[in-house]
């Protein structure tokens, strides 16, 4: 397949899968803030979103206050960012455009209806009911066009390139919530937080979906280590970092199946699955959970590179 | 002008056998269920994606061209007629172009004038000489056709460089299977949704004889911001085969390659959507970003075919056209089966004088002009109009021609106050493959929405009807 292609299959995923992880942010964010003071103190909700979205910088050269108003905007609508879910979807719609034939009838539908539904928000919204509707219709915008990409790709080289835009920005999403809220979640942090974090705790979970996967998996009331043991290892959690890397490292050994050659990107997927697969939390916390998490980002990143290199350009 | 033929009513207000069943269903079917399907028409365009864009209208980036559901019905006598003499001026093209560019037969003959060849800006002095793959030069040809009466079907227009409209004779066809389909157990309407298939067949056959048994075939498109790009994305999904653009191309050694995941692959077959202008910034535009540098060189080395050839335009010119009974007659000793219409060339001084006298009743091209644009229709433009045009006419006589007002036929179509007649053409689209020339029957009919308008064109207001060829 053309190159071109890859390289719009993959960013394609990559945007779509962006804009619903921004959706959860901020939904999370949206619950987190209404709740009294007393119950999650005096941190500003709105510009931990921002972090976590990995566009502060970005957001104060248009603003200067990060409030709910100004960041629900930037986030969601502003087409200055070039990451906001509006942009997102629009980006999405216009690399799906430029490779039509690479999509089934079914992904087109999906991603060009969400491009047209997106402009009945082409002002904004004008209420929070509004706007959580706008929110879950982002989400379930990417659950279409996700489950029309899974259920109707024939399982070649071009479904693995928009599986791994999936799960390279998957795994990019959540090492950057915790990367964000990772001093919530040390273990000496019990003691610090109590029930004051018990809102943060769940709304990490919340932003990647996984606040009842959590009680399915521990059966437990909700422990800062095992917050990040399920965002990190846990293979059978969808969002967590190792579970994406087992779609990433074999996703890649399909396109070097069916390519009959190896390359860097086999081997750095590969490498990263081992090390996750062989990590324990104890150890993750003796060596610092920041640091750890700041690794992961940083190969995560050089991965996305080297499979551009090998195969997209 | 003489009142229009419809297509249904004849002259004379009896239906024509061809449309009897469709008459009856228009008589019971209520304009509202008429008006929902154009709606619901309307929203499946809409959602499949089938856009074009205006160039220079900053919010129609995308736009729908408006699709009548009424169809447009052409019976199988008439269609073998019709049939007969697109091949015939197809096969008159072909060679007419290969001489030009070679012996110039036609030219010493003193058939066509030397000067109205070489000092055409359509003509590629690069391509003296220069043979090409199995001696095809117009692999698609759109031919325009208009009819007058029950009889006379004229050429209007041959366009030999990159016709485009046939994903909405292909699309159209769809969605009236969708929308209607009592309709389609009413009559035997001969299918036109193998046309992908032959225009692969046509494609391969012409590959270069160095290519391999299973030629690679890609369509070169200028990108997504082209007016055309829905149709390439369209084409090359049907078809099969890689849509790529300049970028995803390079030349090597003189051998075409793309790139792919896997590295380089050779490229045989060029489906060019592309001018020649822009195809290689080494031979003609240094500016253009579209082409591929370096292509006219695969080219010349007969490593690559491009469909269609380069310098067909030559084909396409209205000046041209006025010749091409004679140039029927040249090549295949033959009769032109289809008429062409009368047309006065400018650069005559007496035909100039003639035009002058009488351009309330003419309609004037541009030689080179495409889409309706800088035309004039006499009978219909203002006394200030008609003026302006005339100086404009004098200053440069010989880029202009004129013919006479057709009334082009009508068709029963669906418009706001209900079902009444607007102005239509036919534009089929004919396949010159190695081993034979294909057509599927039918076609895109274009119709004039507005009432009393002639102009068809899409980017003028003009709309799309599915066309019909009755089987038997």
């Amino acid at each position: 397949m053309l190159s071109r292609t890859a390289d719009n299959l993959y960013w394609l995923s990559r945007y779509v899968e962006r804009a619903e992880y921004l959706a959860r942010i901020l939904d999370a964010t949206q619950r987190l803030s209404s709740l009294p003071l007393t119950y999650v103190g005096t941190s500003n909700e709105w510009e931990s979103a921002l972090t976590t979205a990995g566009c502060a910088n970005a957001f104060f050269k248009h603003y200067d206050e990060a409030d709910e108003a100004n960041v629900t905007d930037f986030l969601a609508f502003s087409s200055a960012n070039t990451s906001s879910i509006r942009s997102c979807f629009e980006l999405a719609r216009s690399n799906a455009r430029a490779v039509r034939t690479a999509l089934t009838m079914e992904m087109w539908d999906s991603i060009n209806g969400t491009w047209l539904e997106l402009k009945r928000y082409d002002k904004g919204v004008t209420s929070r009911e509004e706007f959580s509707r706008f929110l879950r219709w982002a989400q379930e915008s990417s659950l279409r066009y996700d489950g029309s990409a899974y259920r109707t790709m024939l399982r070649n080289d071009a479904f693995w390139f928009s599986r791994l835009g999936v799960y390279i920005e998957r795994a990019d999403n959540t090492a950057r919530i915790l990367d964000v809220k990772y001093h919530l979640l040390l273990p000496d942090n019990e003691r610090v937080g109590g029930p004051l974090d018990y809102f943060q705790w769940a709304a990490i979970l919340r932003s990647v979906s996984a606040l009842t996967a959590y009680r399915w998996v521990y059966r437990e009331s909700l422990k800062p280590w095992l917050v990040a043991d399920l965002l990190i290892l846990r293979d059978e959690m969808p969002r967590s970092l190792a579970a994406c890397y087992e779609v990433i490292a074999r996703d890649l050994d399909n396109i070097a199946g069916a390519y009959g050659r190896q390359g860097t990107a086999q081997r750095q997927a590969r490498d990263i699955r081992n090390r996750l697969h062989n990590s324990r939390m104890d150890g993750i916390f003796q060596r610092g959970l920041h640091e750890f998490i700041g690794e992961f980002i940083t190969e995560n990143n050089r991965l996305g590179a080297a499979i551009t290199e090998q195969f997209l350009i | 002008m003489a009142t229009a033929f419809d297509e249904m009513k004849g002259h004379d207000g009896i239906v024509r056998p061809a449309y009897g069943e469709l008459s009856r269903w228009l008589a019971e079917v209520p304009l509202d269920v008429l008006n929902y399907r154009r709606r619901e028409a309307e929203l499946l365009f809409r959602r499949i994606g089938i856009t074009f864009a205006v160039y220079g209208e900053a919010d129609a980036q995308e736009r729908l061209i408006p699709f009548d559901v009424i169809p447009r019905i052409i019976a199988g006598a008439e269609w073998r007629r019709l049939e007969t003499g697109l091949i015939q001026r197809v096969k008159a093209l072909n060679l007419f172009i290969k001489d030009v560019y070679g012996a110039r037969e036609i030219l010493r003959a003193g058939v066509v004038p030397e000067d109205l060849v070489f000092r055409n800006p359509a003509f590629r002095p690069e391509m003296s000489c220069q043979r090409v793959p199995h001696d095809i030069y117009v692999h698609i040809a759109g031919i325009d056709v208009v009819r007058v009466d029950a009889e006379t079907f004229y050429v209007l227009e041959d366009n030999a460089r990159t016709p485009s409209g046939v994903s909405y004779m292909l699309e159209n066809r769809e969605i009236m299977i969708r929308l209607f389909p009592e309709l389609f157990t009413r009559h035997r309407i001969a299918p036109v949704e193998n046309y992908p298939e032959e225009l692969l067949a046509t494609l391969q056959s012409v590959a270069p004889l160095s290519a391999v048994r299973e030629p690679t075939v890609v369509l070169l498109t200028p990108g997504v911001f082209n007016s055309a790009y829905y149709e390439h994305s369209f084409l090359a999904d049907k078809l099969g085969v890689e849509l790529v653009e300049g970028r995803d191309l390079f030349v090597k050694n003189e051998i075409v390659y793309m790139r792919t995941t896997q590295g380089p692959r050779r490229v045989d077959v060029i489906y060019r959507r592309i001018d020649d202008d822009f195809i290689d910034p080494l031979t003609f535009r240094p500016d253009s970003v579209l082409g591929l540098p370096g292509l006219m060189s695969a080219y010349q080395a007969a490593n690559v075919t491009l469909a269609n050839a380069v310098g067909t335009g030559i084909a396409d010119d209205k000046a041209v056209y006025s010749f091409m009974p004679a140039i029927v007659k040249f090549y295949l000793g033959e009769e032109p089966v289809l008429k062409n219409v009368p047309t006065w060339c400018c650069r005559e001084p007496e035909h100039l004088a003639y035009v002058l006298d009488h351009l309330h009743e003419l309609v004037v091209k541009e030689v080179h002009g495409s889409g309706g644009h800088g035309m004039l229709i006499g009978p219909s433009s203002s006394k200030v109009a008609i003026e302006q045009f005339r100086a404009k006419l004098k200053t440069a006589p010989k880029n202009f021609i004129a013919q006479p007002t057709l009334a082009l036929s009508t068709c029963p179509t669906c418009v706001e106050q209900g079902v009444a007649p607007r102005h239509i053409d036919l534009r089929p689209f004919v396949l010159s493959g190695r081993d034979k020339v294909r057509i599927v029957p039918g076609g895109l009919t274009r119709v004039a929405l507005k009432e009393g308008s002639l102009v068809v064109n899409s980017s003028q207001g003009g709309g799309t009807k599915d066309t019909w060829v009755l089987d038997g």
